[in-house]
């Protein structure tokens, strides 16, 4: 039971954050001095190992580095990044919002993996003309973001977020699964590492259309509600745009994702007892910068504080 | 926890106060002989009623810390200036969620549910670290909660690992680790802001004057003010004074304050070499005591947002047990058929 604490372990040993080069502030103090953040971790004590593993962490960001992006490539990149971009934006909301404390992690874990594929998407977009992701997330105006409408559409309730998502995940599921096979490594890298991933995402969205379709008479009419209220916004998912007719090759052809992404979606709605909404398509043009009326707001919300502080780092 | 007795007459009451008094005397003797050998008491060992009450409060009032904790940095997840940091803190108010998961589950072995524990939350029954009723106005406060808050938390934390009660102890481990990456993350917050423009270093100046106090306030009522305290360090729940805990902060903060280019704002805090320990102004009490009383900036806000989230999702708490009850129905069916 009494094990011995480690004093070297790296959690009592380590300084936290002393910048290169910055003067040590403990020389020549009679305090005592220690950047040691753990407290209380000491050699004697019975229970309570404290110590933090050394991990070595994965590459923060897929993609390759040193590649530069052609233009086209940087537009195609921008439809995907934006696409993840707003939708972590929106997740990152439900963050002490949601139905369950294991919604909140769950939410959180999606906003976290999508908001990884966007900055990777957003990263090599950038290198096309010499930004950086934060460049283009906080400096773009809403023009020239490239964000499918479907993405911006509101949280709403629960039942309205795991309708996007469901429809979100099942769409991007399919292209990384192709794009995985791109001519171009970079997108190629960052769909093969992104579309692990996004299989879990559909995983739970499809596991809640199972338990809201098929749970109370309430959830059953609310969550085929948000199917319909959403619906409009699917069909500007498979539409080409003439960018996509010179990039032979490396981006996936969205009309070429119609049927398998429906498919998809119609065998979960299936299991889950509800019908696949009857509704006309939108208009929304969102690859060619015409955006939903949500997008301003959350843009205004997403940038204000980067946009206060011109050429400040954080 | 011993099983109820039912007799069915007085001569078998009689026996079975006499049995039970038998398995106290044997329980406590046992429980007595390992908090003497600073051993670890496991969920279906004989404890003192007043052991377990007392962990029960305390562990779901940590619960509740965790999970009223999330509001005032989630605050900031829509609007953090890159998208990096936007990934650190959706990651670090998750982790706080999963902290609370891990203390519900370690109350819950205590026997207590953990929708008894959110309902007493809800109506505002339940006590949680009245730091978290105030608010964070600036990108800043995420830095000083995390260097300050999360700081203290783990001074008062990491003893905690070695807390008598098993479940208790071994959820601090894990907890503990991840509050040592939180707190580092706040520190880097900070530093960036404190070297970056004048407007960020005013900033940084700004919140850690406003968390400084509350912070040094999360140990606790001074040690002759303290009701709870010696009975919890008799039962190894507590390990250091809130008075020894405070003063160990404040001697790992002025280093650091150094290096992140900040001044603590206390006039009096001077390192004393007869006491070995630092010098500071008293701490004015009486702001710490009208936040607990309720008085907080933020303390309706906090409660209001947690029913919200409750409510709201309540369709959907339903759903899911309604879905489960049909699956287990017709598993049933099928086993019969």
């Amino acid at each position: 039971m009494a094990t011995t604490t480690d004093q070297t372990a790296p959690d009592s040993a380590a300084p936290i954050g002393r910048p290169a080069g910055a003067p040590d502030a403990s020389a020549g103090r009679a305090a005592p001095v220690s950047h040691d953040i753990s407290m209380g971790v000491e050699g004697e004590e019975a229970h309570g190992d404290v110590s933090v593993d050394e991990l070595a962490l994965s590459v923060e960001l897929s993609g390759a580095d040193g590649a530069v992006a052609t233009p086209d490539v940087a537009e195609y990149a921008m439809w995907l990044g934006d696409d993840a971009l707003i939708l972590a934006q929106q997740l990152g909301w439900w963050i002490s919002r949601a139905p369950e404390l294991e919604e909140d992690v769950a939410l959180g874990n999606i906003g976290l993996d999508v908001l990884g594929h966007a900055r990777s998407f957003l990263r090599y977009a950038g290198t096309a003309d010499g930004r950086t992701e934060d460049d283009l997330a906080y400096w773009r105006d809403e023009p020239a973001f490239r964000s499918a409408w479907l993405f911006e559409a509101p949280n709403g309730h629960f039942g309205d977020t795991i309708a996007r998502q469901l429809i979100a995940s099942a769409f991007q599921l399919e292209l990384y699964r192709r794009l995985a096979d791109s001519s171009d490594p970079a997108l190629a890298a960052i769909a093969t590492k992104s579309v692990k991933e996004v299989a879990y995402h559909l995983d739970h969205a499809a596991q809640w259309m199972l338990r809201l379709g098929g749970g109370t008479d309430e959830s059953h009419a609310r969550i085929q509600q948000s199917l319909v209220d959403v619906w409009p916004l699917v069909d500007e998912l498979f539409r080409d745009e003439p960018v996509i007719d010179r990039l032979e090759g490396v981006a996936v052809r969205p009309s070429t994702l119609r049927e398998p992404v429906l498919a998809r979606i119609q065998e979960i709605l299936d299991a889950a007892g509800l019908e696949t909404p009857n509704v006309e398509p939108s208009m929304a043009g969102g690859r060619r910068g015409s955006h939903s009326t949500r997008l301003g707001y959350l843009l205004a919300e997403m940038q204000v504080l980067a946009r206060s502080h011109p050429g400040a780092t954080w | 926890m011993t099983a109820p007795l039912a007799p069915a007459s007085a001569q078998g009451d009689a026996r079975a106060t006499a049995e039970q008094a038998a398995i106290d005397e044997a329980g406590q003797a046992r429980f007595d002989a390992l908090i003497e050998a600073d051993g670890r008491i496991e969920p279906r060992d004989w404890m003192p009623a007043a052991y377990r009450k007392t962990l029960v409060r305390q562990i779901s009032q940590h619960a509740h810390s965790e999970i009223i904790g999330m509001q005032p940095e989630a605050n900031w997840i829509t609007r953090a200036p890159s998208l990096k940091r936007k990934a650190i803190l959706m990651a670090k108010v998750q982790d706080e969620a999963g902290h609370g998961l891990y203390l519900y589950s370690a109350a819950q072995t205590l026997g207590i549910g953990r929708e008894e524990m959110t309902d007493q939350l809800i109506a505002g029954r339940a006590r949680y670290s009245s730091i978290f009723n105030y608010p964070t106005p600036t990108w800043a406060d995420m830095g000083a909660i995390g260097w300050l808050v999360d700081g203290a938390a783990i001074a008062n934390q990491v003893p905690l690992c070695r807390a008598s009660y098993g479940p208790y102890g071994r959820a601090m481990v894990r907890i503990c680790k991840e509050e040592s990456f939180h707190q580092r993350q706040g520190f880097e917050i900070l530093l960036e802001l404190s070297q970056g423009t004048e407007a960020q270093h005013r900033m940084a100046q700004d919140a850690v004057d406003r968390w400084y106090w509350p912070s040094l306030m999360m140990f606790g009522p001074p040690d002759d003010e303290s009701p709870n305290s010696a009975q919890s360090m008799a039962w190894n729940i507590k390990r250091f004074s809130n008075d020894e805990l405070r003063q160990r902060f404040v001697g790992m903060l002025v280093p650091q304050a150094e290096v992140l280019g900040l001044t603590l704002p206390d006039p009096n805090l001077r390192w004393n070499d007869e006491t070995r320990s630092y010098d500071m102004s008293d701490i004015d009490w009486t702001e710490f005591h009208e936040v607990l009383a309720g008085r907080g900036p933020c303390n309706a806000q906090r409660l209001q947002h947690r029913r919200q989230a409750h409510d709201d999702g309540a369709w959907v708490r339903e759903a899911a047990h309604a879905y489960a009850a049909k699956q287990a129905a017709a598993t049933t069916e099928q086993v019969a058929a």
